[in-house]
């Protein structure tokens, strides 16, 4: 999947709610528990389903929390592959509907 | 420390509400002889106010949302109200007899990826399980439910209350809630009813009986650590706390009313006239109930059983201080370690007096009378 193309939502299936700027997420399936660290939970907040994750990490990450881009979408990109693992986040090469509000 | 007691603790530390359970009626199809509700509707929240109370409470940070009675499903929209709390992203777990639901109704709760669904039963023989609910066939119907609810791949948990009348049936409880893929949990409080009426508190099973529970491997995991001697309290045990009851925990009744627990009739204020938060930060009561160290607590500051007593604040506050002590957990404490408390040494007494016939004049949860 080229990295340009990946589009990422969050799933209607999980509760997630920020706890002191970290989110904390649950998926009801498996009673998965995971907190979120910030730049995690910025990437979380973002994945709107439209907004294609390069976008994200050059305008949310790269941004507010002054990292090097490479690095930044080598560890988007390893956070995303582990979260859809656990059916938190939904990922595509189209535009998602969101599941789930923000 | 596991995660998730990692984030409760932080949420204490915050003064989050990490945790709500509200009661969305007191209405309820049976009739349990042991239950402290009035079950007539005094004015119970609208729909739309439920919804709005609902996001205050995620923009107050509440994550586990618990939706009880009552009978929830007595409320015709009880499904409106559990989507509009799935769409903020709560953590939901429903408590219910179950009588209600059919196939149609498991099938919304799987799709509204419901955490997991508490129901109770008192006993897996009809006739005294019947006889508890007081509504016929009530067993039949409440395991025909679990039973759509496990088809779903739904999280069942079986509350076994344990009193006098059922005390010899919780093994065949457990037996039937493994049969159904459900988890087990028994828990043997009884609360005085609303109104102050302690006489339900006739149906606790003796103290004299505790023990068997508490050394029973198959009802208490890690029972040896659990029935073990307390340890003397250290400096820090006696800056603690008893329990997130107001901390990172509150109750809020189908009249709006917000309580530091359902067990704990304290009342701070009411949502229909004040916003979430406002109660949350600004009740005195609140403020009060947070204040109480475990140095604090008059007589069991000084009782070897501080740090490890499950002390309610609440049952303390219904026996008339939410600094004294809670004689029901005095009773629970000796009878679990064989130790005397504090409370029992005070009065010279060799074993705990029995909670099962408290006569003392009880708080009582009234609803907070709101202008028309």
């Amino acid at each position: 999947m080229p990295e340009n193309c990946i589009y990422i939502a969050r799933s209607s299936a999980i509760a997630a709610r920020a706890l002191a700027g970290e989110m904390m997420v649950m998926n009801s399936a498996d009673s998965t528990f995971f907190t979120l660290n910030e730049v995690a939970t910025a990437i979380f907040q973002a994945a709107d389903g439209r907004t294609p994750l390069r976008e994200i990490v050059r305008d949310r990450i790269c941004e507010q929390f002054d990292v090097d881009p490479e690095q930044a979408q080598a560890d988007a990109e390893q956070f995303v592959t582990e979260l859809s693992g656990h059916g938190v986040l939904l990922v595509s090469n189209q535009p998602l509907a969101s599941e789930a509000p923000r | 420390m596991s995660l998730m007691s990692e984030v409760g603790q932080k949420a204490f530390n915050l003064g989050i509400p990490i945790a709500v359970h509200m009661d969305v009626t007191y209405r309820c199809n049976e009739r349990c002889v042991h239950c402290y509700l009035d079950h007539d509707d005094h004015g119970e929240m609208t729909t739309a106010e439920i919804k709005d109370v609902l996001d205050q409470l995620a923009e107050a940070g509440v994550f586990f949302l618990t939706f009880s009675g009552g009978e929830v499903f007595m409320r015709r929209d009880f499904f409106e109200i559990v989507e509009h709390a799935r769409r903020l992203m709560f953590n939901v777990k429903i408590k219910t007899n179950a009588v209600m639901i059919h196939e149609e109704e498991a099938r919304r709760i799987r799709e509204l990826d419901i955490d997991t669904i508490q129901i109770s039963i008192y006993s897996h023989r009809p006739e005294v399980h019947d006889a508890i609910t007081k509504l016929p066939h009530s067993l039949e119907r409440t395991v025909r439910s679990i039973r759509f609810l496990r088809e779903q791949g739904l999280r069942v948990t079986i509350a076994n209350v344990m009193m006098t009348v059922n005390s010899s049936d919780h093994m065949g409880v457990q037996k039937l809630a493994a049969e159904l893929g459900a988890h087990y949990t028994l828990d043997p409080t009884i609360t005085p009813m609303m109104d102050g009426d302690t006489s339900v508190l006739s149906l606790r099973i003796p103290g004299e009986e505790l023990p068997d529970i508490f050394h029973n491997p198959a009802l208490v995991a890690n029972q040896e650590e659990f029935c073990a001697p307390p340890k003397p309290p250290s400096e820090e045990d006696l800056e603690g706390y008893s329990c997130s009851a107001g901390h990172s925990f509150c109750y809020i009744s189908p009249y709006g009313d917000v309580f530091p627990c359902v067990q704990f009739p304290l009342p701070t204020g009411n949502v229909r006239q004040q916003k979430f938060l406002d109660i949350w930060n600004l009740s005195p009561q609140l403020k009060e109930v947070r204040s109480i160290q475990a140095k604090d607590l008059t007589v069991c500051s000084s009782c070897s059983h501080v740090s490890s007593c499950s002390r309610c604040p609440g049952l303390a506050y219904m026996e008339g201080s939410m600094r004294g002590p809670s004689t029901a957990d005095c009773e629970k404490s000796f009878y679990r370690t064989g130790v005397p408390t504090a409370n029992m040494l005070r009065q010279g007494l060799s074993k705990p007096r029995s909670t099962s016939g408290l006569g003392a004049p009880l708080i009582q949860i009234q609803p907070i009378a709101v202008p028309a």
